[in-house]
């Protein structure tokens, strides 16, 4: 059954955060500030639990139940002791647990987003297999053509005034689309921030 | 923040909170009930559950990287919603659904939605830790980790919706590789353009807003799309005036 009692301290607390940030006055920024600071620490907690839940909940309980995958789930849980118990005993600033994220941590996420790059010009090619519509030809081909006008081939239209208008009209379109799209999504935030306010949409609170 | 911003932003919460609890009323909807285009993805979505259920499939929503102490929290909340109706539709299901995240704070909402979908159900003696998890927190190790889920062979419908970035295309592309029903949603412009190209039902801005609304969860959520579209003629004529006032000389 869902709290009442939880719904208004929402309430209560969300309605402090949102008039303090439309009205600076010194007592309502007393009492906004801490609350965000709570609201931090608790993240920081939440991060915590789900990780631990991650080790024990899900790989630890994979290699128990002996699964095809608990190779991966080893790794995961060995790789974590360490990390964990090195950040602890040295510290997070030492020396040596900074070059696991250096060394370590950064090369393998640069790798993945080479593979990335390979994968998504991939995906293009087949992209027309799957968008046979209007708007997958309308798609393809202005990604061809801004591919174009980004390349640098027309720079040679700065010395054509009506080219040049053009090429500066058309580097704008993407501006419009893109400002038409975020509002949009900032009308549908506006819309679901006011919901949680309001208590119709409660996830804190099942 | 100057006053007439404050002002023009208090005007707008109140708007729009006004125009959600009216449309909410029920003596209004039995009036005028919300009458909404179709959105095709969403259609293939609720599709694709009920096959996903008769044929005791699994079905993965991933939830995005969204913190909750940012803006872009919203889509998270969105997908939470969402995460919520779906575990309540495909209760009947032999394979209960899975959700992957990349935020701490996230990930424990998603697992306290799961457990109360399951308590709602009836099939809180199915619900496993592993249900709800977070698989990595960083975008990258996020990404590795639902990976994992998305490549499972029982996993038949993923739904990504929520903040992701460019890296959501391994995830979307996995997915139609292996023949599952995709459907994808981001409020972030790098992630929608990346679905678009390899997702095959992405959602395009505001839409993912709207799948909470489509799938019946709520009246608030079919009345604040009443109001976002209100709302948004609200801007276009702002913004036409604007226009025509810039081209006069006025402003």
């Amino acid at each position: 059954m869902k709290s009442p009692v939880a719904a208004f301290v929402a309430f209560v607390i969300g309605a402090i955060v949102l008039v303090g940030y439309f009205i600076p006055a010194a007592p309502l920024q007393a009492i906004r500030t801490p609350i965000l600071d709570w609201a931090i620490v608790l993240a920081g907690f939440a991060g915590l639990v789900a990780i631990l839940n991650l080790i024990f909940g899900v790989h630890i309980k994979r290699i128990r139940e002996k699964t095809p995958r608990q190779g991966f789930s080893w790794l995961v849980v060995i790789s974590f002791f360490v990390v964990f118990i090195a950040g602890v005993i040295l510290g997070p600033t030492n020396p040596n647990v900074q070059n696991v994220v250096t060394y370590i941590q950064f090369p393998i996420e640069a790798s993945l987003m080479a593979v990335l790059a390979i994968t998504l010009a991939y995906a293009s090619l087949k992209f027309l297999q799957r968008q046979r519509n209007w708007m997958g030809i309308v798609f393809f081909v202005a990604t061809l053509f801004f591919l174009v006008v980004n390349s640098g081939i027309l720079s040679f239209s700065s010395n054509i005034p009506v080219l040049r208008t053009l090429v500066s009209a058309a580097h704008q379109l993407p501006v419009g689309g893109a400002r038409g799209i975020l509002l949009g999504i900032a009308l549908g935030s506006l819309a679901t921030g006011i919901r949680i306010l309001i208590g119709a949409d409660r996830p804190y609170n099942n | 923040m100057g006053n007439l911003e404050s002002t023009l932003g208090w005007i707008i919460v109140l708007v729009t909170a006004v125009l959600i609890l009216v449309f909410s009323l029920k003596s209004y909807r039995a009036k005028h009930p919300p009458v909404f285009r179709g959105i095709e993805a969403i259609q293939k979505l609720k599709r694709a559950l009920g096959l996903a259920v008769e044929q005791g499939t699994g079905i993965h929503i991933s939830l995005g990287k969204a913190s909750l102490l940012q803006p872009s929290s919203t889509s998270a909340f969105v997908g939470l919603t969402t995460l919520h109706r779906l575990a309540q539709m495909s209760a009947t299901s032999d394979q209960p659904p899975v959700s992957t995240s990349g935020d701490g704070s996230l990930a424990v909402l998603s697992q306290d939605v799961m457990i109360a979908a399951a308590r709602e159900t009836n099939t809180f003696q199915m619900y496993q830790p592993d249900q709800a998890q977070l698989s990595g927190v960083t975008p990258l190790s996020y990404i590795a980790g639902a990976l994992n889920v998305v490549n499972d062979p029982k996993i038949k419908t993923n739904i990504l919706i929520g903040n992701f970035g460019p890296e959501a295309g391994f995830l979307s592309t996995a997915s139609e590789e292996n023949d599952a029903f995709t459907i994808a949603a981001s409020d972030s412009l790098s992630a929608q353009s990346v679905f678009y190209a390899t997702a095959g039902n992405p959602l395009i801005g505001e839409e993912l807003y709207a799948v909470p609304g489509y799938l019946q969860y709520s009246p608030a959520h079919q009345s604040s799309l009443q109001a976002q579209d209100i709302l948004r003629w609200g801007i276009v004529v702002v913004m036409v005036i604007g226009a025509l006032l810039k081209v006069v000389g006025v402003i």
